[in-house]
């Protein structure tokens, strides 16, 4: 319940925050809702000395659309994002997905930006992020770059971040005319996280899918592509026939993991299950 | 070390802590606010909710240094001029608590979500209330209580219901 | 009630005076206790299951700035073992108890094995980090079967093949016959899976020692503080009971796990002696679960003979009871006369034997939970007769209705060496039951939605239980240590005012509210003229506390039996200065007067006030209005009930809605239907959390897989349906009251309630029986054969 003593630094916007973690090095660790990151401190799973606080910070915070982009702040809340009519419109299945975290108190601190950069293999958005096939923008002293989606999830808990980059913005497509796009998760009774997430979104032109992209969270390691799944969808007429083709190939492209709550053999199991409930979540969207 | 100036309450505090200190210690330790208690340590239970600037959060996992400058309520500060608030009647009138331990803070929590959703139906009050657990009702009365202080806020006219 | 009680408060829904408090932040629960000069403890824990002790360092920890002073299990040697006061009784117990830190061997994760005081909570768990401990490890049992195996580790070496005690109760040679000849038997492995009690409020304990008088106080989160004093001072440290006070605060709910007693109140007392200052322990939820006692966790195999017209006519158990790594203040006893002795349930059973093996294992403590030994029972035969009745082809119902004890043969003895149940008609529980969840149509709309690929499934559960466990005399046999009578002080202010003092104690029950309308009737009082006072063995009679269901049979009988002490003296002296009889005397309104002459009245201040002065008494009186009563109860009383439940499956992903939970409750006399149903929510809650979440899991190591909320599944409000409670009322002819208890009756009928309807709804794939939890992925392999 108590944590290692560690210094704790304000950053008050991005800039700041990138001297104090050059200035502290590998000892550093930022923290934005912490709701990942207190907890292990407390049972001293993990001991930075440094806490670099970019929460509340202006610079990482806005929602807009900008033409066929829906850009979200690090910074921003599940809340803030679940609530908001901008995301809601632009491209739903983030809101939905978010209103799904935790509990409130959870939604109140935790941040887009904090669920990316941990990249937990239980973390809801890390399947919808990928599904979406969105971007991130990292800064650094030296600058900022893009990540694409299928680029950022490395493995268990590690990203394709530096050390000495902070996640800025979150990019995700706006959805268009003839796109859809759901999330669908059995929950862990206890901690909430998904035991299976499983996100999808398509693309319907003249009653045929375009594009398809799939991905599964919880079951595995990290967030993964399930490119098998989506090869069979697409060219379909996306019926309950294709859907249950392509749902039967979810999880063929992953590692499995198994423990006390789930073994591998269910896992791969409700990832199909799951798979077709938000293909087909997504497909009437796309079909509407 | 971080000196942080607070209002708890309505009244305001300076005070040094240190920079581990999480907010639910702060309130318990050093401004002796102890309705606010804790149950776990992996911010499951929900019993130290508080509301930080309107919003609820567990004060476990919450630094009190994040909270410099801002507005903090607890349970000490929810009935005014000596009224209970209509949760607190709610929770008493509808036997919504027991040994009372999680009270504050699931009654913390229920103030945000009716904050946020006046007229909630049942089950919206249930997935409301995810962030906090209670041992000992198994929530069937946490529910009415709730209820009930959702009717009287929005100015209808309430009562327990019967048993 | 008495007949001069102008306005009853028996019956009456009324709220809680307990609440105030707590609902505005203003309770007093341990860890808001405060002392001058208090230290902190934190305390070091064995990361191994099984391990010798080599070595501990304790040198950089103590040299920490802040730090007071590091202690380990050596250091404390001058001070005995925690007792355990209830061995089965009449059978050869190998009693291993833990002391207040392990000395050369642990035996399970979290065993205690050093203790930093500390100026500050943080400053103490920071020097646990500087401590180095060399262990080396021994070989691992978790599985109380395993453990009693040729070859498994051995714990203890008083206690060969890892075995407490073999206990055994019933017939067993006209059961093996009625079993060998029967035209149906059905057998099951059952498993009551080992459960992790959570109350939200964790434990711990501050210790006070003022060495001018040599005075302890200790502030520990207890459901039996008099105990507590008796069991620390008489066999641990061996000095006068007057020596010690033991204070429980407000507690933050208990289910059995704060009845006992622990390392922690021995090591802050101890401590606080040596260091001359108070030391405050409170656990964080981790040490609760690792280390706080646990429930359950039974193995059984269970022969259930009958007819093929659905006549029970024998039942065979075999269990092995896991203890964990020491006993537990009263594990033996829960595990055989708590279990074994009712393991027939609701049915008349002509031939039924049972073998308990207990075991130690190296894995926590396991002792009473909600329930202790009785939802165990229940589950078992609630199982067994279902799969019975799905052997047979027989409605569930109609195979409990054939063998229900009828309501003529109460009081009945069920053959187990229990006392005989007190009363009983459980035909109409089970038919109110039947009868508020629409059976029959429920039952036609299973069909349908079968038919339609939908699985339905409708759970029966009948069950009886045991409360206010009595006489001490009894209990005694049964290798109880102490007495099992609870105390009631009566007393009355110059005020008016009516004190009631109690070793009974709420922690939720709220019997501070029940009591007061209680004595408010017996004494024709004002209810809020009635102040009830408890938890402080100092300025409370010694009492044997709140578990067991046993605060209102016998706490509430103590005090009616006290208050009508109170009246006869009271009457007497009233008829004195009114100058009339006796018996004329009638109680309402908080006066006494005489019947027929309402003006002739003496209020209860004037005839307390009269007897504090104690001139001009009658011959043969003496002075005050003041009566204590132990009351030990000539029986147990026997709670019953029929639960129903509704549920659906979902065969692809496995999971489970419940649908309707429909409660039937016999609890005999009902003083706060509203606190009834309370304690009834609860405890229905925690049982259906043992069906379908909670789950205690150690690995092959001995490490507790789920030591943390986020992996041990308490249900949050949204994973519980709303509950349809209803009674039948059979008073209770134990004691004056009519009562027997509510606080464990929906744990111990919930389980299996929950149990055979997953059970029912999966019937059509085949499923006879399934192990607890049920969750969704045992369904959903289930549902694939």
């Amino acid at each position: 319940m108590i944590p290692a003593a560690f210094q704790y630094v304000k950053a008050n916007s991005v800039a700041e925050a990138l001297v104090l973690l050059q200035q502290h090095g590998e000892d550093a660790k930022l923290v934005a809702g912490g709701h990942s990151l207190i907890p292990a401190m407390k049972l001293r799973l993990s001991q930075p000395s440094v806490l670099i606080d970019i929460a509340g910070m202006a610079d990482l915070k806005g929602i807009a659309v900008n033409g066929a982009e829906l850009t979200i702040g690090a910074g921003e809340t599940y809340h803030a994002i679940a609530t908001s009519a901008t995301v809601k419109n632009a491209c739903g299945v983030v809101a939905a997905c978010v209103g799904q975290i935790g509990d409130i108190q959870v939604r109140n601190c935790g941040t887009i930006g904090g669920a990316l950069a941990h990249s937990d293999p239980a973390a809801d958005l890390t399947a919808v992020f990928l599904a979406l096939g969105g971007k991130v923008t990292a800064q650094s002293a030296n600058g900022s770059r893009q990540i694409a989606a299928d680029d950022l999830f490395v493995s268990m808990l590690t990203t394709a971040l530096d050390s000495g980059e902070i996640l800025a913005k979150v990019t995700v497509p706006v959805l268009q005319k003839g796109q859809g796009a759901a999330y669908a998760k059995l929950k862990h009774p206890a901690s909430r996280y998904a035991i299976v997430g499983v996100a999808a979104m398509v693309t319907i032109s003249n009653g045929v899918v375009t594009a398809a992209r799939v991905a599964v969270t919880g079951a595995g390691p990290q967030a993964v592509r399930q490119a098998s799944c989506e090869k069979t969808l697409v060219g379909s007429n996306g019926d309950a026939a294709a859907v249950k083709a392509a749902a039967a190939k979810a999880g063929d492209d992953m590692d499995y993991l198994g423990d006390i709550h789930a073994s591998e053999e269910y896992r791969r199991a409700m990832v199909q299950v799951y798979a077709a409930r938000a293909l087909n979540e997504a497909l009437a969207q796309a079909r509407a | 070390m971080a000196r942080i100036t607070v209002t708890v309450n309505g009244k305001s505090h300076t005070s040094d802590v240190e920079d581990r200190t999480l907010l639910v210690h702060y309130l318990r330790e050093q401004l002796n606010l102890t309705g606010t208690h804790i149950g776990c340590d992996t911010s499951q239970c929900g019993a130290c909710v508080v509301v930080v600037d309107g919003n609820s959060v567990k004060s476990c996992t919450t630094l009190a240094a994040r909270c410099d400058h801002a507005s903090v309520t607890t349970i000490e500060g929810l009935a005014q001029d000596g009224n209970l608030h209509p949760l607190q009647e709610g929770f008493w009138e509808c036997h919504g608590l027991q040994c009372g331990f999680c009270t504050p803070g699931m009654i913390m929590s229920a103030y945000d979500l009716l904050q946020q959703n006046p007229n909630p139906s049942d089950d919206e009050v249930r997935h409301g209330l995810e962030g906090n657990l209670c041992r000992c009702t198994g929530y069937h009365n946490i529910v009415r209580a709730v209820q009930y202080a959702a009717a009287k806020m929005r100015g209808e006219e309430v009562s327990a219901p019967n048993v | 009630m008495t007949s001069e009680t102008t306005t009853p408060m028996i019956g009456r829904a009324i709220k809680r005076r307990e609440d105030p408090k707590l609902i505005t932040g203003q309770g007093n629960f341990l860890d808001d206790v405060k002392l001058n000069g208090m230290t902190h403890a934190a305390v070091l824990r064995s990361p191994y299951a099984h391990a010798r002790i080599l070595s501990i360092d304790t040198q950089k920890a103590a040299a920490l700035p802040g730090v007071v002073a590091v202690f380990v299990g050596k250091d404390l040697l001058d001070v005995n073992p925690l007792p355990c006061a209830w061995p089965a009784g009449g059978f050869k117990n190998n009693m291993n108890t833990p002391r207040a830190m392990a000395v050369d061997v642990v035996r399970f994760v979290g065993e205690a094995v050093a203790v930093v005081i500390a100026e500050d909570r943080f400053i103490a768990r920071d020097a646990l980090d500087l401590i180095d401990v060399d262990y080396e490890p021994l070989a691992v049992v978790v599985d109380p079967e395993k453990a009693t195996q040729p070859g498994a580790p051995q714990l203890h070496e008083n206690a060969p093949n890892n075995v407490v005690v073999e206990w055994s109760a019933g017939n067993r040679e006209g059961t093996n016959r009625a079993v060998a000849s029967a035209e149906v038997v059905v057998k099951e492995r059952i498993i009551n899976q080992r459960l992790m009690a959570t109350p939200m409020e964790t434990r711990g304990s501050i210790a006070r020692y003022e060495s001018s008088t040599n005075e302890f106080t200790l502030w520990t989160s207890s459901q039996a503080p008099h105990v507590m004093r008796l069991l620390l001072t008489a066999f641990v440290f061996g000095i006068p009971e007057t020596k010690l006070r033991v204070i429980a605060p407000n507690v933050g709910g208990g289910f059995g796990q704060k009845i006992f007693v622990y390392p922690d109140m021995v090591f802050c007392m101890w401590i606080s002696r040596k260091l001359g200052r108070p030391v405050k322990f409170v656990e964080d939820r981790s040490e609760n679960f690792k280390s706080s006692t646990h429930g359950r966790d039974h193995v059984t195999d269970v022969e259930l003979s009958g007819t093929r017209d659905g006549k029970i006519t024998g039942l065979r158990v075999k269990t092995y009871a896991g203890l964990g790594a020491y006993l537990s203040t009263i594990a033996p006893g829960v595990a055989t006369t708590l279990y074994g002795r009712i393991v027939t349930g609701v049915y008349k059973i002509p031939n039924v034997s049972i073998d308990v093996i207990a075991t130690y294992t190296n894995t926590a403590m396991v002792d009473a939970y909600r329930g202790a030994g009785r939802p165990e029972a229940s589950y078992l035969i609630e199982r067994i007769v279902d799969r019975f009745a799905a052997e047979l082809g027989m409605d569930p119902a109609e195979v409990r209705r054939r063998n229900f004890i009828p309501p003529t043969e109460f009081p009945y003895d069920n053959g187990l060496g229990l006392l005989p149940y007190d009363s009983g008609n459980y035909a109409p529980a089970l038919d109110k039951a039947l009868a508020n969840v629409g059976y029959a149509d429920l039952r036609k709309e299973q069909a349908t939605l079968r038919a339609q690929g939908r699985y339905l499934g409708i759970g029966i559960s009948s069950y009886v239980e045991i409360c206010g466990v009595a006489p001490t005399a009894w209990a005694n046999g049964q290798g109880w240590g102490a007495g099992l009578w609870e105390s009631a002080n009566v007393r009355i202010h110059l005020t008016g005012q009516v004190v009631v003092t109690t070793g009974s104690l709420p922690h939720g029950q709220g019997v501070e509210t029940t009591f007061a309308q209680i004595v408010a009737d017996e004494l024709g009082v004002p209810y809020d003229s009635v102040l009830i006072e408890h938890s402080d063995t100092a300025g409370t009679p010694f009492g044997y506390g709140t578990y067991g269901s046993r605060s209102l049979a016998v706490g509430g009988t103590a005090m009616v039996k006290s208050a009508r002490k109170i009246k006869e003296k009271a009457k007497r002296l009233a008829a004195h200065l009114l100058e009339a009889n006796p018996e004329d005397m009638i109680f309402a309104d908080g006066k006494i007067s005489v019947k027929g002459s309402p003006d002739k009245s003496k209020t209860f201040g004037e005839i307390a006030l009269y007897a504090s002065v104690g001139a001009s008494m009658p011959e043969g009186e003496e002075p005050f209005l003041d009566e204590t009563t132990y009351y030990d109860p000539p029986n147990c009383t026997f709670p019953f009930g029929t639960h129903i439940s509704v549920v659906e499956v979902f065969p692809d992903t496995g999971a489970v809605e419940v649908k309707r939970y429909v409660a039937v409750d016999d609890v005999g006399n009902i003083i706060n239907p509203r606190i009834v149903h309370g304690q009834l929510h609860g405890g229905i809650a925690q049982g259906m959390a043992q069906a379908l979440y909670e789950n205690a899991v150690y690995d092959d190591n001995g490490q507790l897989l789920t030591g943390t909320l986020m992996d041990y599944a308490i249900p949050n409000a949204s994973m519980l349906p709303d509950f349809e409670i209803s009674h039948t009322v059979t008073p209770s002819p134990v004691n004056p009251l009519g009562v027997k208890g509510a606080g464990e009756a929906g744990t111990i009928g919930s389980a299996q309630c929950i149990m055979n309807a997953v059970i029912d709804a999966l019937s059509p794939f085949g499923v006879r029986h399934m192990q607890m939890p049920a969750t969704p992925e045992k369904i959903w392999h289930a549902t694939r054969g």
